[in-house]
């Protein structure tokens, strides 16, 4: 059952970040990619999980924690960019 | 044995559902019309989805190896927080960019009406035009005519 419920929510996952990479290509704003880019790294954290999960290691938290924080620190900067013209002021 | 049945179903109730709530929310931001539209689906699906992966993953290490585990919490943690400041700003940086939004909707919300706007210096988003409105096409026309004339 576990085997299955993997294999269905990797599908999900992998066709979610198939559908993130279309709309970073075609988004016609920067904040649309800026958004797609966003929701890409939160389903790759997901991704890392998965493959946790499926190695049945605790080797990649550090790698998704990683990514959630340098994620979030780095689309706040584009943002303040945008808005801003300038990250630090 | 019950308990590890049990236990097998919720962990994987758990990742069908996150797959499902990130899949709707990554779908939500691929169809939907506008940039402040397509701004719901990621903040509120794709996040529910990773919580629920998340909680997956902390159940199954902690019914395998005996032990309680956090860090998974804290990943889960860590986006709830920042989640919703991720899409607050993004909001704003479309509010700031003036981005066109479709005027399908009755009803406009206070900041958005012509009365209130006034001389105020608060960024507001430009008024989404049909093509045959915009300042080129009126030219357009108006030389059309006087080229007919």
């Amino acid at each position: 059952m576990l085997d299955t419920a993997l294999w269905v929510s990797l599908t999900l996952i992998v066709l979610a970040m198939a559908m993130n990479v279309y709309r970073l290509a075609i988004g016609p704003d920067v904040p649309d990619r800026l958004l797609a880019l966003d929701t890409l790294y939160v389903n790759s954290i997901a991704l890392i999980v998965l493959l946790g999960l499926w190695l049945n290691t605790k080797t990649y938290f550090e790698a998704a924690i990683l990514i959630a924080m340098l994620g979030f620190v780095g689309t706040m900067a584009i943002c303040r960019y945008l808005l801003r013209g300038d990250i630090i002021e | 044995m019950t308990f590890f049945v049990i236990t097998e179903g919720l962990i994987s109730l758990l990742l069908v559902a996150g797959g499902i709530f990130a899949f709707t929310g990554s779908l939500g931001m691929l169809k939907l019309k506008d940039f402040f539209m397509r701004l719901h689906g990621p903040t509120k699906g794709t996040t529910l989805g990773i919580g629920c992966i998340l909680i997956a993953s902390m159940l199954y290490f902690t019914v395998t190896q005996r032990t309680f585990h956090v860090q998974e919490l804290l990943i889960t943690l860590f986006l709830f927080i920042s989640a919703p400041v991720t899409g607050h700003m993004l909001a704003k940086t479309g509010l700031h960019m003036h981005l066109r939004f479709i005027t399908g909707t009755r009803g406009s919300v206070p900041e958005l009406r012509d009365e209130d706007v006034g001389q105020s210096r608060v960024a507001r988003p430009a008024r989404a035009k049909h093509p045959w409105h915009t300042r080129k096409a009126k030219k357009r026309s108006r030389f059309k005519q006087r080229e007919t004339a």
